[in-house]
């Protein structure tokens, strides 16, 4: 079997809230799962149970209180809960993609530029980063006439599909997925469905949180119960 | 691109008289690297910023620094014609307040021009022309190249001012508050311009800020200082979204304005 290109082992996180004298939040313990090329790992369990917070971790958004975050970087094995800001900035220039609901507007730019700049940052070439972003966009139902304009008057759906076109247009092996499909009509599900498809066929490996179960069905390799990383909830 | 750092600050601590500016301040910041250096009023951002631009000597510690030629040099051990290289043209400093930045007196082109002048240019229509260009680049016209900054906005200042540390590509340019005292929608084009060209030229970056937005926006990573001390470090937006320290978590939660 390949080697995974992530693997959590002993992974806690608990948040300290000093405004709140102190109060402690233990969100996860214990979490060890990994994902290969080409997988598709669900994260499963009701809201609260800190599937986020594993995707923020994962991507060196949230630090981990223990444990190792091993991410698979060509041949070199990078642990992010220990690596410099700018080893993680390198690793998720050229490795991991985060793609979460809502999209961070950038004034001014348009949203073609947003999906095609994305698609270059993983070193895709201008000229076929453009034609994906021209093909992201047309498949996730964006029309045409609003491509040059900036997203910030957008709808919120449209907001969401270019956020999605952002995220899916860069070629990286390791992918985060954080409920992107949420309030998507069924067709655009769909299309994201068959991107993520895509994207597993390439040999992407990827970590997701999916609220639809049609979805989640469709896409999961295997779905990981966070009960299994529970932890003693009493404050 | 070069693995070893740029600028290796170690234990730097500067004290006026009884107080404390800074106290016992390490890092590396590393070629292409945005360092926000964020903390309230007094905190001794700027104290630490004039530190490593050698514009005042440090009570105690070091700061060395990769020259061109790859050597490794004391910055407080430096000859004064060494220290007015980097200045002129390895360095830029962009200040809060524009006229401390800029000549007044001396027309927008000639604020530019002189820099250039400073590396050894000679050729006036050169000169001119890289003025203009650079002019541009900060959206300022071309035809306003004859003015003084006295009659510019203070936007506009500011991008002038940019213009003039930039155009002599320099590694590291220090920032104090760049864009405070602007209005809103002002820094909001200002912040967009400089993240622009900081990414483009891959320029390392200490930008002082007590805006945790502006540090958001520019940074990589951060510094979160109080009462001169460092007190947290890290990927920018970790320390926004997951902030361990109590003071960090009350800087972000904006209860204390700046
Ligand atoms: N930055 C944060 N600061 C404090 N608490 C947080 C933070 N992020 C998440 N939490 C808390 O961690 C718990 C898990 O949240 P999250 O990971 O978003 O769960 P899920 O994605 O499963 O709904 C929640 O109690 C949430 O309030
Ligand atoms: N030239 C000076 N002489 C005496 N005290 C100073 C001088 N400059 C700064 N300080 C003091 O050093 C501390 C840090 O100031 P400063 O570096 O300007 O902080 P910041 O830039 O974070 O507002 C403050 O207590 C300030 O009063
Ligand atoms: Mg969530
Ligand atoms: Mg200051």
């Amino acid at each position: 079997m390949t080697e995974p290109l992530v693997s959590l082992s002993g992974v806690a996180k608990s948040f300290t809230l000093h405004l709140r004298d102190g109060m402690r939040i233990r969100v996860v313990d214990n979490v060890s799962f990994a994902a290969r090329p080409g997988e598709c790992v669900v994260l499963g369990g009701p809201s609260g149970a800190g599937k986020s917070s594993i995707l923020k971790m994962i991507y060196g958004n949230y630090r981990c209180d223990t444990g190792t975050i091993a991410v698979r970087d060509g041949a070199e094995i990078v642990d992010v809960a220990k690596a410099e800001p700018r080893r993680i900035l390198a690793l998720r220039a050229h490795v991991m993609g985060y793609v979460s609901q809502f999209l961070r507007v950038i004034p001014r730019v348009s949203a073609l530029d947003i999906v095609a700049a994305s698609a270059a940052e993983s070193g895709l070439g201008r000229q076929d980063a453009w034609c994906r972003a021209e093909r992201l966009l047309t498949l996730l139902n964006v029309p045409e006439r609003l491509w040059s304009l900036p997203p910030g008057t957008f709808s919120g759906g449209e907001q969401q599909r270019v956020n999605i076109a952002r995220g899916l247009a860069p070629d990286r092996p390791l992918l985060l997925l954080d409920e992107p499909t949420a309030s998507l009509d069924a067709a655009n599900r769909a299309v994201v469905v068959r991107l993520i498809e895509e994207k597993k066929k390439a040999g992407v490996a990827i970590v997701g949180i999916f609220h639809d179960e049609d979805v989640r069905d469709k896409v999961a390799d295997r779905v990981i119960d966070m009960a299994a990383f529970a932890t003693e909830k009493a404050a | 691109m070069n693995d070893a750092p740029l600028l290796t600050a170690r234990g730097l601590s500067k004290h006026y008289g009884p107080r404390i500016g800074c106290e016992a301040v390490s890092f590396d910041l590393y070629e292409g690297e945005v360092l926000a250096v964020v903390g309230e009023s007094g905190s001794g951002k700027s104290t630490l910023l004039k530190l490593l631009a050698t514009e005042t000597p440090p009570t105690a510690g070091s700061v060395h620094y990769r020259m061109r030629d790859g050597a490794v040099r004391d910055l407080f051990a430096l000859t004064e014609a060494e220290r007015r290289f980097l200045l002129r043209t390895d360095w830029g400093f962009v200040r809060q307040d524009a006229r401390e930045g800029l000549r007044m007196s001396v027309s927008a082109g000639g604020n530019v021009g002189e820099r250039l002048m400073a590396v050894g240019e000679r050729h006036y229509g050169r000169i001119r022309g890289t003025a203009i260009d650079w002019l541009g680049r900060v959206e300022i016209d071309g035809d306003r190249i004859d003015d003084l900054p006295r009659d510019f906005s203070g936007g506009m200042r500011q991008r002038l001012q940019i213009a003039r540390n930039l155009v002599t590509h320099p590694r590291l340019v220090f920032m104090d508050e760049p864009t405070s005292g602007l209005d809103v929608s002002v820094q909001a084009r200002l912040l967009d311009l400089l993240r622009g060209l900081v990414a483009e030229l891959g320029l390392a970056v200490i930008i002082v800020t007590h805006d945790l937005a502006v540090a958001r926006l520019l940074s990589h990573r951060i510094m979160v200082m109080r009462h001169g001390r460092v007190i947290e470090t890290g990927l920018t937006d970790q320390v926004l979204d997951d902030p361990s320290e109590a003071y960090t978590q009350l800087l972000v939660s904006s209860v204390l304005a700046a």
